[in-house]
């Protein structure tokens, strides 16, 4: 039986090399979910008003987003900007851009979905109350809705965490870019250190989303 | 944009498409196989299987598709499995579709208040009539959004295919813009196939929606 490249991986520096490349996909996630989560919050009150036309105009946006894969996305803002505004983007910004005009409207959606899901009569009783509309708001919807939305946001992030592996379809060098460096230098000693080290990477995926995904879980439970 | 450069890429951009569905749909058909099963197993609460599943779902939904494809694809063979790209695509997105329509199934039936088995049970139902009467039509009315959610992002993951070498809509634009650099109309064209694929679908996800939400009562 020959070696299945864990000791490639133990060679050198190769398994931070895979570490820095997976930080690179994490840091570009981190990134875009962040202004995602900001700017969703905008998006969804957006998509919750009462004027059509900005309904109307949300709801093309969340379509768009819906159906086109965010790897066509990342071609056109990647590729396509630099042909039609000369403009050089960096693959990063590129990116970023694109996870993040995903993201809000993904983010928007959830808010919207939170936004509606508390009975008019929460707003009613509120006013019955005595209570300003700034004052409900502040003390009776928001609680909730951050509730709701808190399980729902952490799932973004672990979807966006999976989404960014496609970033290296516009050459940025992530973890799966290192993966195959490693695989392609040792590719004399180790022939199949590829079973090694693509097993690897899909664990430190698993490692890093999984958890994530189960505090999402438990929260929803806790707070539902 | 020239409309000649565009017309000669067509017949390659339909080719890609016919492929994309093919395997997208095999994909789609064998997640429904799979989240059946894994459900059935669930329900029944099989022992040891159940484990199997649990770990499968994990596993499947907290990575990415690139990853498990990259795993399939070139891992696999070193241990002496090898797979031909397209098995590779329907199998890898049917794995990856099947845990989450598990999950969307599974929530679609915890969705039922238990009363409701209580009742028809009470009523003098068999275990059969009650879930093929009660349970079933109320599952599949609550589950039917992340079904067809479900459905889109499978075919939308199709998009990384072309990594595994398949000659789908991605790598056809990919490959046109790196021969001829004539990127605005290839990145037109990648969008506008997209959209014959999708919208179908999307449309059809809004219309079913609101048909079968006739069964949402009781809670």
């Amino acid at each position: 039986m020959q070696s299945l490249g864990i000791d490639v991986l133990l060679k050198g520096s190769n398994f931070l090399r895979l570490l820095t490349g997976l930080w690179t996909a994490v840091r570009i996630s981190l990134i875009s979910v962040a202004i995602s989560i900001a700017l969703g919050i905008l998006a969804g009150m957006l998509m919750t008003s009462k004027s059509t036309l900005v309904k109307v105009l949300m709801r093309v946006y969340l379509e768009i987003v819906r159906i086109m894969p965010q790897m066509v996305l990342l071609f056109i803002v990647y590729f396509g900007t630099t042909r039609v505004f000369g403009l050089n983007l960096e693959a990063e910004t590129a990116a970023i851009i694109v996870f993040t005009f995903w993201g809000t409207a993904e983010m928007g959606d959830l808010v919207r979905g939170a936004l509606i899901s508390i009975p008019r009569i929460q707003y009613e009783s509120a006013a019955a109350l005595g209570m300003s509309e700034t004052a409900a708001f502040r003390y009776v919807i928001l609680p909730q809705t951050v509730r709701r939305l808190i399980p729902l946001s952490i799932n973004l992030i672990t979807r966006m965490i999976k989404t960014t592996s496609l970033v290296m379809m516009i050459g940025i060098v992530e973890v799966l870019k290192v993966g195959q460096q490693i695989i392609e230098a040792n590719r004399k000693t180790s022939p199949n250190a590829a079973f090694g080290v693509f097993a690897v990477v899909f664990l430190m995926y698993f490692l890093i989303c999984w958890p994530v995904s189960r505090l999402a879980a438990r929260l929803e439970k806790r707070w539902a | 944009m020239d409309m000649s450069v565009i017309n000669s890429y067509i017949p390659l951009y339909r080719d890609a498409l016919l492929l994309t569905l093919r395997i997208g749909w095999q994909g789609v058909f064998w997640a429904f196989i799979i989240g059946l099963g894994c459900t059935l197993i669930r329900q029944l609460r099989i022992p040891v299987l159940r484990g199997v599943v649990t770990v499968y779902v994990e596993l499947l939904r907290n990575t990415p598709l690139l990853v498990q494809l990259f795993f399939l694809y070139f891992a696999l063979p070193k241990i002496g499995i090898r797979i031909s790209a397209e098995v590779c695509g329907s199998l890898g997105l049917g794995l990856l579709g099947g845990a989450y329509m598990a999950e969307t199934f599974r929530s679609g039936l915890d969705n039922i208040a238990p009363v409701q088995e209580e009742s028809a049970l009470s009523l003098g139902m068999s275990r059969y009539q009650t879930l093929r009467y009660v349970i079933f039509p109320q599952a599949a009315s609550a589950s039917m959004a992340g079904i067809l959610a479900n459905v889109i992002f499978l075919l939308k993951e199709t998009s990384v295919f072309s990594v595994i070498s398949l000659m789908d809509l991605m790598f056809t634009a990919k490959d046109l813009i790196g021969m001829y650099a004539k990127t605005i109309e290839c990145l037109t064209l990648l969008v506008m196939f997209y959209l014959i694929m999708l919208l179908p679908v999307s449309l059809l996800g809004t219309v079913l929606e609101r048909r079968l939400r006739f069964a949402e009562f009781g809670n």
